[in-house]
Order: C-alpha cells, then structure tokens, then sequence
C-alpha cells in the first residue's frame, strides 16, 4: 500500500476552481500568481492554494473559495491578486469587490451557501466538488471516498449490493431512466458463454450538445465514478470494466487516468482490492468524435475498436454485451451515486425526490439565463425554481419562452409549464425527456424553427447512416426545415414535417432515430404559430432566420449617440454600409450578406433587425 | 514517420481492436492522417486497409487532410447556437478566407465546426488549438485571428 502524504495543517485553503470553464478563464495563471503572493508575504506555512473541480457557476470564472468560511470570490484575474493577498489572507480584511453581487444589487453576498444559484442545490452525485484536489486519493478518501466500497466488500453479498440499489429507486442518469438495481440483476442472472467474464462499462460519451455533467463530474471527483464501478464489478460478478470518455475532454481523461493509477497503488483497484480476493480492473476507452457511440450498443462496438454503429436489440448488452458477454453499461452520473446510496442507505437516498423519480439529477443550466453552469437539485423540484431561484432569470428584461430539455433526442417545453415538476414522467408527458441532464433556456428571441431545423441538422450529421429511416428521414426533415426558415415553406409543410416524424419514430433502429423528430413534434405542438407565420408572412418574428431579416440603421441615433462613429462600415464585410464617419449611416439592401456584425459592433443600438 | 508510427502501435501490442486508439495517435503526432501512415497501420495490424479507412473516415476525431498550425474549432453546441455561434463560424470563414473544414493554403489555420466543448456556460465558444476562448461575437474574430497569426 501507497504511503499516505502526511497533512500539514493550514490557516487557509485557498481552493481554486479548475474545471475546463474557469482554466479557459485563466485559472491556473491565478493559481500560479496565488502561490507566488502566497510566498512574497511567507505565507506559504499557513496558506495553500488547491485546484479542485468545476464549482458549476462557470458564469463567474475563475473561482476562488476560501476555506474555513467557504467565502465566494468569482472573475478573479491574476492583477487582483496582490490586493486580495494582503488584505484577506494577510490581514484577515475579505475583500468586497471581488465577491459575488446579486444582479442589480449593491451589496455581495460573501458566502458561498447563500448566494441564490447554490441555496437551493442538493449534492450527492457532485458531493465533492469545489472541496478536493480531483488529483490526490487522499482528499477523496478524507471525505469518506471508498467508504462505501469498503462495506460493500467486506460487509455485503453482491445480492445485498443490488437490493440495496433497487431499494434506492436510482434509476439511469443517462436519458432513459432504466432502473439500475434492475438492470444489475440482470446481468448478475445472464450466464456468459463458456463460463466467460462478465463486464461493467461506464458511458462518458456525453454527446449532447449543451450538456456538460459527466465532464465535471469526472473533473470533480474522478474516484466517485471508479468507487461506483467498482462495487457494481462486485455485484455482477465483473473482472473488467472500461470507461468511455469523449476525447474532446482530455482534462477528464487526465484526471480518471491519475484517479485510477492512485486507487490501484492504494491496493482499491487491481489485484486482490482491500485484501478480500475480488479482483478487478478499469481501462480507458476514448471516444473518436461520433455522438451515436453514446447509444449502448453502438459504444460497445466502438470500444471493442469497430465502426461505432447501433444494431438491433434484443439481445441487450445485459445479455450479450463486449464481445457477446454480458455487460452491465451506467452513464458517469449513474455511478457516482452508487457509492452514496451503499454508504448512507437506500433509505436516505429514496427520501429525496418523488414517487417515481428518486435522489437529485444534475443539469447544466445553460443558453439565455443569468447563472449559466452546473447545478444539482433533488428531483421533483419545478422548472420556475430553476430558471428564476437558481438561474436568476433571463438576461436584458427579456421574457422566457421555452427551455429545451433531453438534448436532439428531448424538446421543447413552453412558458405555460414552468411549474412542471422536474422528473422522468412528468418530462416525458410534457413530451420532453430528462436526458442526460442538458437544459437550454430560450427567450422571446430564439426562434422556435430555427431550434428545431438546428436540432435536425445535429442528428442528421450525425446519423451513422445504417438504417434509412434516420439517414434518409431525417435528411428529409431537414430540407423542409431549412426551407421553412428561408421563406420558402409553402402550407403543406407542416403535415409532411409530421409524417415523416411518425415513420422516423417507427422506424429507425436506434434511440438516436427514434427520438429525432422530438424536437420537430414538440415545437408544433407548443409553437406552431411561429411555422405558420415563417410559412404564410415569410417572416421570422424572434429574427433570426436571416434570410428573413433585412437589417436597417436608424439615422437619427447614428447621428446622435454614435455621432456617425462609422465603426459599422469599417467592419462591414461585403461594403453594404454607406456613409462616411460624422454622417448617418444606412445599410445598401442588395449588397447586405446578413451577416449580423453591424448590429454586433454599433454600441448604439442603432442598428435594428426588422 | 514510419518509424514513430511503428513505435505507436507497439505500445499497444497487436490486438485489431487497438485500431481507434493508435489512430488517435497518431492523428495526435501529425494533425492528420496521410495515406501511409494508414497503410502502416494496416500493415503492423495484418488487419486490411479498408478496414482501417472505414474507421478513419467514420469518426470526427479523424481528418485525412492536413490541419493547420492553429486548427480554429467553432462550438455549435445549443448554448452556443442560441448565443449566436453561426455568424462566429461565417465570420471565421471571411476573416481566414477558407470554408468550415477546410486549411488555409500556408496550412497556418483550420477552420471546423464542432458540436459542444462542454463549456456551455462561456457560449460562444471557440478553441484555437488546445486554448478555450469564451463569450466571443464576430466582433472579437478578427483580433483573435491577429493574434494567433503573429
């Protein structure tokens, strides 16, 4: 066994935030400038400076919790460091300045746990995040990390691991909702040919466009996933199990790849695990860049080194899996809430959520809404207290529309539902789906066609092309979209649009098929004016299909805010902008690309959309 | 370059199911992957050329044509289409004078379109190489495009 480093204890834990969001906003250069101030005053005995995972409030990067007091400092850059240094840390003075202000409020909210976007979250699957290095065993076993595995080891019969999740009601985080304990049971029944292994996969192919959940979790706290998987090899009888990670996640694939060297040299991975004999071990699988490997049955054909295509089920990979034996496949999400339900109960765990619908569910919050980034609420929970509580409402005054649930497989869900409670059935009514976890929210300028032709244009770009339903359908759907949102729809559009919904839906071989014409069915059913009117007035009332847009400068606020600053012409591409600086400007119709940069640049606000 | 590819395949034995992973890197050494390079491949696996082109032309990870120097990835996930991602890309497109997917001729940029980086929260988002760049409007294009030109 690995010898464990031995704690210094410190004053202050400066824990900085190094999820992908904030190190895109230059967290790593706040860390380095941290610990060089840290050393400039001979701190470095009182004071250390941690990287953890994503704190999910990616809006405010980077971010800087200071621990004991869990006080919040968000857009830090490494100028501010010096004056943070010797105020705070030195002289024990927070600094107001770099905290967090409510919208249109004039005082912070120095706290972590009282700002609005983190109150009402409940934390199971992201337990430690924000609160460990994803990259030191340690501080995940200090916060009681393979606990679980432990007792599941040494304490329970697979038998009692799997009614202890069914008990739990933890059902699939990956879209579909398929009872884990269930599915375990199954696998533990099916018999491998000649007496073979059996295998537990963890899909981290998330594909969804605008869905970042096992990407955080697996930056957060690597070690929840493998202590998950782990137990689960145990339950079924596994000897191997493989994670699959997108390869547009390489901070993820860093992180897992030290998790499991670490649990392996800590005697939890391997050989003989805690020396109780169980012997099992987890491999890396990267994914390629094809969204259909996220469907079972095609991950399976990708790991195993073919081309990721989906075929027929029955068998499921429950039966017959990797390489024909049987497979028991979670989503990231999924597993990392399997050592939380084995350490603190099935009870507790179940007393969370609905009737149905039992724990939290993790979402990434993004699109047009204050708070954008990842958040974890108990299931049950309404869509209003997402988007207003947590989300702090939608950006500019402007009014919600829709938020779009479930991904190109889910839908949209209009204005008139925001006190839907958020659970499997309850999303599926409203035509929707959970998903894995994505959440979009849309206001009165995204255009509804315009979502669903963008939605269309994902899976047919991504269909693998072997059943002609999906290929050909929704290529088909497509160009009726597309046509629509140019203004050439003409009335009959809309009843093929949902012909050729019903027969994809019937048709297709995989979950990816079958589920693209959701977006399409759900935004006729709550929007179909807007169709009617991109089809009969050719107009695009959000302005956004361009085709339909015609960009126009308003003289008198060129003239008087911008004075004619001519900033519009000089970046206008296709030299559709006539004027010279000091003059009104206005835009030459036939040589205009609708390109949108005018209305971009003008700092006035006088270019107009109409 | 046959060399180092033979190097890559050793390390991951000579299991066919290695394919993807060798081609990943592959791709990873040299931005792309030439004709040769897949026929080592091939021929190291004792596996057919045809099999390793299907894989090499199935998944998105993959180009068989040279990438630049600084390959521009414009995200066109949700959060970024809502905020506006396509008019980023068009303006990629005039700014570099090369359609999505294609290399400028001195092969100092690429240009594609990618389907979510995960950094919803930052939308619009565009990669250049492995750096993140958040909340960009076509606006912003030309002095990023400056400053990797340097």
């Amino acid at each position: 066994m690995a010898e464990v480093a031995t704690a210094r204890t410190y004053r202050l834990h400066l824990m900085v935030c190094a999820g992908t969001g904030c190190v895109s906003n230059h967290a790593f250069e706040l860390k380095t400038a941290l610990e060089r101030e840290i050393e400039k005053h001979k701190l470095e005995n009182e004071v250390t400076v941690v990287p953890t995972g994503c704190n999910g409030f990616c809006e405010r990067g980077p971010i800087l919790v200071v621990q004991p007091g869990n006080v919040f400092y968000q857009q830090l850059s490494v100028k501010d460091v010096p004056h943070l240094v010797e105020e705070h840390f030195l002289k024990g003075r927070p600094v107001a300045k770099f905290m967090y202000f409510p919208p249109e409020e004039k005082t912070p909210v120095p706290v972590l746990s009282d700002i609005p976007f983190f109150k009402k979250q409940v934390l199971v699957a992201l337990r430690n995040r924000g609160l460990i290095d994803p990259e030191k065993i340690e501080e995940a076993i200090a916060r009681d990390g393979y606990k679980a595995l432990a007792k599941a080891l040494t304490e329970m019969s697979p038998e009692a691991i799997i009614s202890e999740i069914a008990r739990s009601g933890l059902r699939g985080r990956g879209g579909a909702g398929f009872p884990t304990g269930l599915k375990w049971q199954l696998v533990r029944n099916a018999v491998s040919p000649n007496g073979g292994a059996k295998y537990v996969v963890c899909n981290g192919d998330e594909g969804d466009p605008g869905a970042f959940m096992d990407r955080s979790i697996l930056e957060a706290d690597p070690h929840a996933v493998i202590e998950g998987m782990v137990i689960g090899a145990k339950a079924i009888g596994a000897a191997a199990g493989f994670v699959y990670v997108r390869n547009e996640y390489p901070l993820a694939v860093n992180r897992l790849a030290v998790a499991l060297e670490q649990a392996r040299a800590f005697g939890l991975l391997g050989r003989d695990i805690l020396g109780t004999g169980f012997d099992f071990d987890i491999r890396i699988k990267r994914g390629a860049g094809a969204f259909v490997c996220g469907e079972e049955t095609a991950l399976i054909a990708s790991i195993e080194g073919r081309l990721g295509e989906p075929r027929p089920r029955p068998p499921y990979p429950a039966q017959s899996g990797l390489w024909g034996k049987p497979t028991c496949i979670n989503n990231v999400e999924t597993w990392a809430n399997v050592p939380v339900i084995i350490d603190r109960g099935s009870a507790w765990f179940a007393g969370i959520g609905t009737a149905t619908s039992k724990g939290t569910k993790v979402f990434s919050l993004v699109g047009k809404i204050n708070n954008t980034g990842l958040v974890e609420v108990p299931m049950g929970i309404t869509l209003r207290e997402i988007i207003s509580d947590i989300g702090g409402g939608i950006p500019g005054g402007k009014a919600f529309k829709a938020v779009q649930t479930g991904g190109p497989s889910g839908g949209c869900i209009p204005k008139e539902q925001i006190d839907l409670p958020i659970d499997y059935e309850s999303l599926a009514a409203a035509g929707s789906m959970m998903g894995s976890g994505g959440m979009v929210v849309m206001d009165e300028d995204t255009c509804m066609v315009d979502v669903a032709r963008y939605f269309l244009s994902f899976t047919q770009d991504e269909s693998c092309g072997k059943c002609t339903p999906c290929r050909e359908g929704t290529k088909a759907m497509l160009d009726v979209l597309t046509r629509i949102t140019e203004g050439k729809g003409v009335p009959d559009d809309i009843a093929l649009l949902e012909d050729l919904a019903s027969a994809i839906k019937d048709t297709a071989l995989c979950g990816l098929g079958k589920t693209a014409p959701n977006p399409v069915l759900t935004t006729l059913r709550y929007f179909r004016d807007e169709y009617e009117t991109h089809i009969r007035d050719r107009k695009c009332p959000a302005h956004v299909c361009r085709q339909l847009n015609i960009y126009a400068i308003d003289p008198r606020l060129c003239l008087d805010k911008g004075k004619g600053c001519d900033v519009c012409r000089r970046n206008c591409a296709s030299e559709a902008i006539s004027g010279s600086k000091g003059e009104a400007h206005a835009v030459l119709q036939d040589k205009c690309i609708k390109c949108g940069v005018c209305a971009d640049v003008c700092a006035f606000g006088a270019v107009r959309v109409e | 370059m046959d060399q180092r590819i033979s190097e890559i395949v050793a390390k991951y034995g000579t299991d066919p199911g290695s394919v993807i992973a060798i081609l990943q890197d592959v791709q990873e050494e040299l931005h792309y992957l030439p004709r040769a390079a897949l026929e080592r491949v091939a021929g190291d696996l004792s596996v057919p050329l045809s099999r390793v082109l299907s894989l090499a032309t199935f998944y998105k990870a993959f180009s068989l044509k040279p990438k630049g120097r600084h390959p521009v990835h414009v995200c066109l996930g949700t959060a970024c289409h809502v905020r506006g991602a396509q008019l980023v890309l068009e303006k990629f497109e005039r700014e570099l004078d090369i359609k999505t997917g294609e290399t400028s001729p001195d092969r100092a940029f690429s240009l594609d379109a990618v389907r979510c980086v995960g950094c919803c929260g930052l939308a619009p988002v565009v990669m250049v190489g492995e750096e993140v760049h958040g909340k960009i409007s076509p606006a912003k294009v030309a002095g990023l495009v400056k400053k990797y030109r340097k």
